[in-house]
């Protein structure tokens, strides 16, 4: 008689212990998981470009609200400065024109130098065409009186 | 230099290239904000120069003596260009930024190494420059076309190949094919395929675009010349180049829209070309319609009308601009406003052969730009002007575009320039317009035509004015 009833608590005992030992492990995935995504938060694992697209998706948005922004009248100063800025493809011309030849560096350096010196000449006209075009036209638009 | 502090730089000046856009919200605001594109431009190069400096002081000789025969050419064109070709100084820098592009391109390729791109480059930059290379190479060719057309160097008309779309097809299955075997192989010969296809295709897709969709065409290229330097910008991780890419690609991408909408036709029939300069058989019974009689002018009526005015409005068009017609119209309204009149000016969002263009000339002229307005603003006051002045524009007039729903153009957007009490038409012969479409507004028995060559018509009124 007694021994049963020792039975039963011992089987409730190692119950209650197994559920102890699954909370536990409960606990201890849910805590790995958050560590996962705190860590994937802090920026671990996103491919860098992905952020370029993300700034390249956002640009685009921002684009979209400032030219509507643009007056019909500014249309051609509109054309004649994207113009200029978009002539800031000179930072590639740069690194080009003022990439490493001879030595190691072999004959696809010296190809890519003369390419990004054309390339800085190109782009120069643009930047200085495209910016004082502008401020010529802009400086026309006059108020009455 | 740091590349965090590098990158941040790059980022303050793709800032202030927005602030140069945002600036043109208004004429006032805008010459500060050109001023930022500039200091814009300054930073991203000087940070490129310390970011990754050029090797050695050859290389930095090479780069100064570049940027100062750039510079110069730049600087003399800006100056010396006169603002009637505005269009074809657009579409020649569109052209450069698109050349540029495909070199950037070409010496990522042969110099991995200084781009920071490994070696063998990986697929993804293969990608995004041979993207780049292939819009640039579309632009340039585009833009050269488009600009020897507005340069009046090559014929205005559409030039229409046989099988042309067949054969545009089969250079864009071409190009996909190439860039997929660029991307497995980075292969040079393979990239100049690419650039070589890209520039034909250039070609063939203005070529058969006639002078009056112009405005279209030279957005949609300031729209390409943008999202060439996109993929520049990915290929070299470059935040200024990517933002500024992304502006410059949006904001053609707006202007092509609403230059599209101005004329009412949709961006692919535009693209397919073909539109105006067709000679079609006209229909039978319309050899009738061309007898019907005008009233033509002369200077002295004209004055006598303009004279008795209280309002004028001043529809100018693409004519005033190949007449150089600006200054002696802005002479005109002078001596009309010291008589007492009102003067405005009304200008359709195609007017022109660029978005704008019309308002560059006014301004030029000495118009004060809150005497000239949109259609929209302005539509409502014809019906109490006294005197509509129409020089230089045809199709933009027309009310069959609102009344004939056979007519070419109708749906478009048009000024109700024939609900004013008297309309003066300055026109060079009784051509039709670059739609090919009779416009009703000369039948009309309020309107009086001043057939001649828009500056000298100016002039014999201004003559008669100064005689009395």
């Amino acid at each position: 008689m007694a021994n049963e009833i020792d039975q039963t608590a011992l089987d409730k005992l190692h119950q209650a212990v197994a559920a102890s030992r699954q909370a536990a492990e409960a606990a201890e995935t849910y805590v790995d998981q958050l560590a996962g995504g705190a860590h994937a938060a802090t920026g671990g694992a996103v491919d860098p470009f992905v952020f370029r697209l993300a700034i390249f998706a956002l640009a685009v948005v921002v684009g979209y609200y400032v030219v509507w922004s643009v007056k019909p009248a500014l249309h051609t100063p509109l054309m004649s400065v994207t113009n200029a800025i978009s002539s800031v493809i000179v930072v590639g011309a740069l690194l080009s024109a003022g990439v490493v030849t001879g030595g190691h560096a072999g004959g696809g350096a010296i190809a890519a130098k003369i390419f990004g010196f054309v390339a800085l000449v190109l782009a120069s006209v643009n930047i200085f065409g495209g910016f004082l075009v502008t401020a010529r036209m802009l400086a026309m638009y006059k108020k009455r009186g | 230099m740091d590349a965090n502090l590098a990158a941040v730089l790059y980022l303050v000046s793709g800032l202030l290239f927005i602030y140069a856009l945002r600036g043109l919200s208004s004429p006032e605001t805008s010459r500060q904000g050109n001023r930022a594109g500039m200091v814009g431009m300054a930073i991203a190069v000087v940070t490129t120069l310390f970011y990754q400096p050029p090797a050695g002081p050859f290389s930095l000789l090479l780069i100064f003596v570049g940027i100062g025969i750039g510079g110069a050419i730049g600087a003399w064109r800006a100056r010396t260009i006169q603002m009637t070709a505005m269009p074809q100084l657009v579409a020649l820098f569109h052209a450069l930024v698109g050349l540029a592009a495909v070199l950037v391109a070409a010496s990522a390729l042969n110099a991995p190494q200084a781009f920071s791109l490994g070696s063998p480059i990986h697929a993804s930059s293969l990608i995004e420059m041979s993207l780049g290379a292939a819009i640039g190479a579309l632009t340039f060719t585009g833009s050269v076309i488009a600009f020897l057309k507005l340069d009046g160097r090559m014929s205005g008309k559409p030039i229409m190949l046989p099988h042309r779309h067949l054969i545009n097809i089969g250079l864009g299955i071409l190009l996909f094919l190439f860039i997929i075997a660029f991307s497995l192989s980075g292969d040079h010969v393979v990239f100049w395929a690419i650039a070589l296809v890209s520039f034909a295709l250039g070609v063939l897709l203005i070529v058969p675009i006639g002078g009056a969709d112009m405005p279209v065409v030279i957005s949609m290229l300031n729209s390409y010349s943008g999202w060439a330097a996109v993929g520049i910008g990915f290929t070299l991780s470059n935040l200024a180049l990517i933002i500024t890419g992304s502006l410059v690609g949006s904001s053609g991408a707006i202007l092509s829209y609403i230059m599209c909408k101005g004329m009412n036709r949709s961006f692919i029939s535009v693209i397919l070309g073909g539109f105006g300069g067709e000679v079609e058989a006209p229909p039978p019974g319309s050899a009738q319609a061309e007898t019907r009689p005008v009233k033509q002018g002369t200077p002295e009526e004209a004055a006598k009308l303009l004279k008795a005015a209280k309002s004028v409005i001043v529809v100018p068009g693409y004519g005033m601009a190949v007449a150089q017609a600006q200054h002696a119209l802005r002479e005109m309204a002078d001596v009309l406003k010291k008589n007492g009149a009102d003067v405005k000016y009304a200008i359709h969002p195609v007017a022109g052969r660029m978005p704008g263009h019309m308002n560059v000339l006014l301004a030029e002229a000495n118009v004060p730009y809150d005497e000239v307005f949109e259609l929209d603003e302005i539509n409502k006051d014809f019906a109490h002007a006294d005197v509509a002045f129409v020089i230089g524009a045809n199709d933009v007039t027309n009310p069959a575009a609102k009344t004939d729903p056979k007519s070419p153009i109708y749906g478009m957007p048009v000024l109700d320039v024939e609900l004013a009490k008297n309309v003066l038409f300055v026109k060079r012969g009784m051509g039709s317009g670059y739609a090919g479409v009779e416009n009703e507004l000369f039948f009309r028995p309020n309107t009086t035509m001043l057939f001649g060559d828009a500056k000298k018509v100016v002039e014999s009124i201004l003559r008669v004015f100064e005689a009395k």
